[in-house]
């Protein structure tokens, strides 16, 4: 990548301070709580084994979602049919459900009592069982295949249609398709889209729990939490928090170093139809990828919506007033999300030795949110009173947890920008926030408004981090959720997940498609 | 959030010497402060004669609570903790943070004696395996259980009270056996979940023929629901006990208020909310005052529960035997 010398060092400035607040917001509590403990600790057998399912469970998950993805996400590149953006953008429900909500709804269709088995068991056969690690590989691929998907989709799209219209007219085959275009661009996109999702699922705790069928199924964040909570042993919730920063640090460094970047040129940005070398194969093939992806994604979703529609007009007026606070807080997350990971990432597209600044941006996704919060806690303790910063502390939480996303989606973006754009930008001499307005932002909208959206969406799925600072009346929506599950309203919790899951997406759907107004895809 | 930020400000100026009303902040965990929980109408009971305000505070659960005691250690705002059980008091008798309640209750209506001077109860319940009345077979006991096809789903103890009450509940009954007794039960144990909701949530979605919950479960479909269409197995070695208590903090700056909370805790005021709002057995409430429908429930003849310090001692080899025999 070309790397020049731009004289925006303020820039470089912000994105330093973003990368540095990053690494004091996340490390900072794991010392802090680490600093409370008062016995040194060492990880037992049961802990190891912990450790040994995580990482299995996680490069199972990672690998089936990303496999599977491929072919989805090189169908919605090359098809264009009607409800392809509706469907595109129902692609981001499961991956922002929370976890109760996403495991209830596959239980409608997989479990015992599910749809599939009602099927199964009217044609005479043995129901099947989903809990063990097939439970938990499924729950995660319906969780995290859509992201996938779009990850992948991205890629796709990165490709210029002039290109394409270049590689028709010169009569590629699909096997030339394959080898010039696709092959290097799934080693651009696929190892870091395998390093998100294995990392999403290695801190996985009640996916794998509930659908593991038994303590086999143990995660480390199971054990912090179980350190934590039930022990209160600090030095080992502290220390399963390192182990987790190490496999993630190790699982970054990893995808950087098998990944490559590659340079497609430039193009206008429109979908290239059609596709070279296509074949009525093809087509076929690319219809079943797509009906079959989305049967598994949005049979579980009807599910909460058959379960919640009943009683969502008669649910409380707190859960919807809890459904208001729920909203506000996912756009301050996704506003401090953007804040923190745009100065980042353009710093990290200028610099050609980034890696590290990259893993600054990666670390948020491997933290506890519960020993993040607990640390948070007992810095913010002594100060203030910790409920009356609830809102900004998960606001601030989330925002680190969605910046890997943002990151990962700007950084190529910027890179493209500025090496079509750069040129045309230093000879007008556009320097500083008049480059940033008229060459970068609007070749980087696409991505900014997706990761906003993933970044709006994961607070209002918030769980790990709302609990411990929450006041009564002042709860979130998925908080409100819990409580009504937790005292035998089933039915208004439904409800109440159904809300949850409209808004989730409504409001990621705002900021993906204020992201892409004016694009044709 | 700015009532969270004016309240704060409220509760700092009331906590000085000058101030008319003092407040009571009472930490419990987030079932009890809902809108449908006890919390709202015992706050208006207390307030109507403390002269003071009360004020709940919902932290999590039962363990979440402990937590959240433990890590504000001396400083915190809190003057009573309410919602502890007997699994975790030992836990925070140890921490110093708790002073004695110094009251000599009366009518307490357990089937056990009390006798601890730093926590009081306020309700209770026996754990029980809850069913659908159309289940045939229904286990008399965990052997049965064991023997039996029934497909249960329960809590993990290391992350849910009533998941650490089954363990201690076969624990109790069948001692140095409990492994048999667990490796027995492993392939009917459909699955594990982090907390009593998601076990509920997947018994009521039909994923399993039981689920551990309480005997009172049932009164909830029967009073709330208007349902009779639940009931909770009765066990032949007893059935283990929860008890919730609660304790005031020795750095408290209302300890005379506090310990009149714990007085009206014990009075009717307080108690006879507890059946149809937290859904358990009130602690001082005679059997002729509970609300119709709890007369229909199963009442186990005999009740097991470790005393504090035992339980405490106990959960390492219980958890290990039950790891161990559900990892094979």
């Amino acid at each position: 990548m070309a790397v020049r010398a731009q004289p925006i060092s303020w820039l470089h400035w912000a994105g330093a301070a973003a990368a540095a607040l990053v690494l004091l917001a996340i490390l900072g509590p794991l010392v802090t709580v680490a600093l409370r403990a008062t016995d040194a600790t060492t990880l037992g057998a049961a802990d190891w084994a912990a450790i040994r399912f995580t990482l299995f469970q996680a490069v199972l998950s990672a690998a089936f979602s990303v496999a599977l993805a491929i072919p989805v996400a090189r169908a919605l590149a090359r098809r264009n049919f009607i409800g392809r953006r509706l469907f595109v953008t129902l692609l981001g429900a499961p991956f922002l459900l929370p976890v109760i909500v996403a495991v209830l709804g596959l239980l409608a269709v997989f479990g015992r009592s599910g749809w599939l088995n009602s099927v199964i068991q009217g044609l005479g056969q043995e129901p099947i069982e989903i809990y063990g690690l097939g439970g938990v590989v499924l729950a995660h691929v319906f969780l995290n295949l859509p992201l996938a998907v779009r990850l992948l989709l991205q890629g796709w799209l990165a490709l210029p249609a002039e290109r394409m219209r270049l590689a028709t007219t010169l009569g590629f085959t699909a096997r030339d398709v394959r080898r010039h275009f696709e092959r290097p661009l799934l080693r651009d996109v696929v190892p870091p889209a395998a390093a998100l999702i294995f990392l999403i699922c290695s801190t996985s705790f009640a996916v794998a729990l509930i659908l593991g069928g038994g303590p086999r199924a143990t995660t480390i964040e199971l054990a912090i939490y179980q350190a934590f909570r039930f022990e209160f042993d600090l030095a080992r919730a502290a220390l399963l928090g390192v182990v987790q920063v190490g496999i993630c640090l190790a699982a970054g460094i990893l995808a950087y170093r098998i990944g490559r970047v590659v340079d497609f040129g430039t193009g206008l940005d429109r979908q290239a139809l059609p596709w070279p070398g296509d074949t009525m194969g093809h087509r076929v093939a690319d219809g079943a990828a797509i009906l079959c992806a989305a049967a598994f994604l949005v049979l579980p979703l009807l599910a909460v919506v058959l379960q919640g529609l009943p009683s969502v007009w008669g649910l409380p007026m707190l859960v919807w007033e809890a459904a208001v606070r729920s909203v506000l807080l996912a756009v301050l997350s996704a506003m401090g999300a953007v804040a923190l990971a745009f100065p980042m990432a353009l710093l990290i597209a200028r610099n050609a030795r980034s890696a590290g600044l990259e893993l600054v941006g990666m670390l948020g996704i491997a933290v506890s949110p519960l020993v993040i919060g607990t640390g948070l806690f007992i810095v913010i303790v002594p100060f203030a009173d910790p409920t009356a910063l609830a809102f900004p502390v998960t606001g601030l939480v989330n925002a680190l947890i969605s910046l890997p996303f943002l990151v990962r989606a700007l950084v190529p973006a910027i890179r493209s920008a500025e090496a079509t754009q750069g040129r045309l930008a230093d000879a007008l001499g556009l320097q500083g926030m008049s480059r940033l307005r008229h060459a970068i932002l609007p070749r980087v909208r696409r991505p900014l408004g997706f990761g906003a959206g993933l970044a709006a969406a994961f607070s209002m799925g918030d769980l790990g981090v709302i609990t411990l600072f929450s006041v009564p009346g002042e709860g979130t929506l998925p908080l409100e959720m819990y409580r009504l599950m937790g005292s035998y309203r089933t039915d208004d919790a439904q409800g109440a997940a159904l809300v949850l899951m409209g808004l989730t997406l409504f409001v990621f759907w705002s900021f993906d498609r204020g992201g892409r107004v004016h694009a044709a895809t | 959030m700015k009532h969270t930020i004016i309240a704060a400000g409220v509760s700092v100026l009331a906590g000085a010497a000058y101030a008319d009303t003092p407040v009571l902040t009472v930490y419990t965990y987030d079932s009890f402060v809902a809108d449908w929980g006890p919390g709202p109408q015992i706050e208006a009971a207390f307030e109507e004669t403390c002269g003071c305000d009360l004020q709940f505070v919902g932290a999590g659960d039962g363990a979440a609570l402990l937590a959240r005691v433990r890590l504000e250690g001396s400083r915190s705002d809190a003057d009573v903790v309410l919602g502890l059980d007997t699994n975790l008091t030992a836990a925070a008798a140890e921490t110093g943070l708790f002073a004695p309640h110094g009251l000599t209750p009366e009518g307490l209506t357990l089937p056990i004696t009390w006798d601890d001077d730093t926590f009081l109860p306020f309700d209770w319940g026996h754990f029980a395996f809850v069913h659908r009345t159309d289940l045939d077979n229904v286990p008399g006991d965990f052997e049965a259980l064991g023997a039996s096809d029934v497909r249960i789903v329960i809590q993990d103890p290391r992350s849910s009270t009533p998941g650490l009450g089954l363990l201690m509940w076969v624990d109790t009954a069948y001692g140095d056996a409990a492994a048999d007794v667990w490796a027995a039960l492993a392939d009917n144990i459909v699955t594990v979940t982090p907390g009593w909701s998601e076990a509920y949530g997947l018994f009521l979605e039909g994923e399993a023929d039981m689920v551990l919950s309480y005997t009172t479960s049932p009164a909830y479909h029967l009073i709330a629901e208007e349902d009779d269409g639940f009931a909770a197995a009765a066990f032949s070695e007893g059935h283990y006990m929860q008890v919730e208590v609660a304790g005031v903090l020795a750095e408290s700056d209302q300890p005379d208020l506090a310990r009149s909370f714990l007085d009206f805790m014990l009075s009717d005021g307080f108690q006879s909310v507890i059946p149809t709002t937290n859904w358990m057995y009130p602690a001082a409430l005679p059997a002729d005052q509970l609300p119709d429908g709890f007369d229909t429930l199963t009442v186990p003849d005999t009740s097991l529960l470790l005393s504090a310090d035992d339980a405490a001692a106990r959960r390492g080899a219980a958890l290990d035997t039950w790891q161990s025999a559900l990892s094979q």
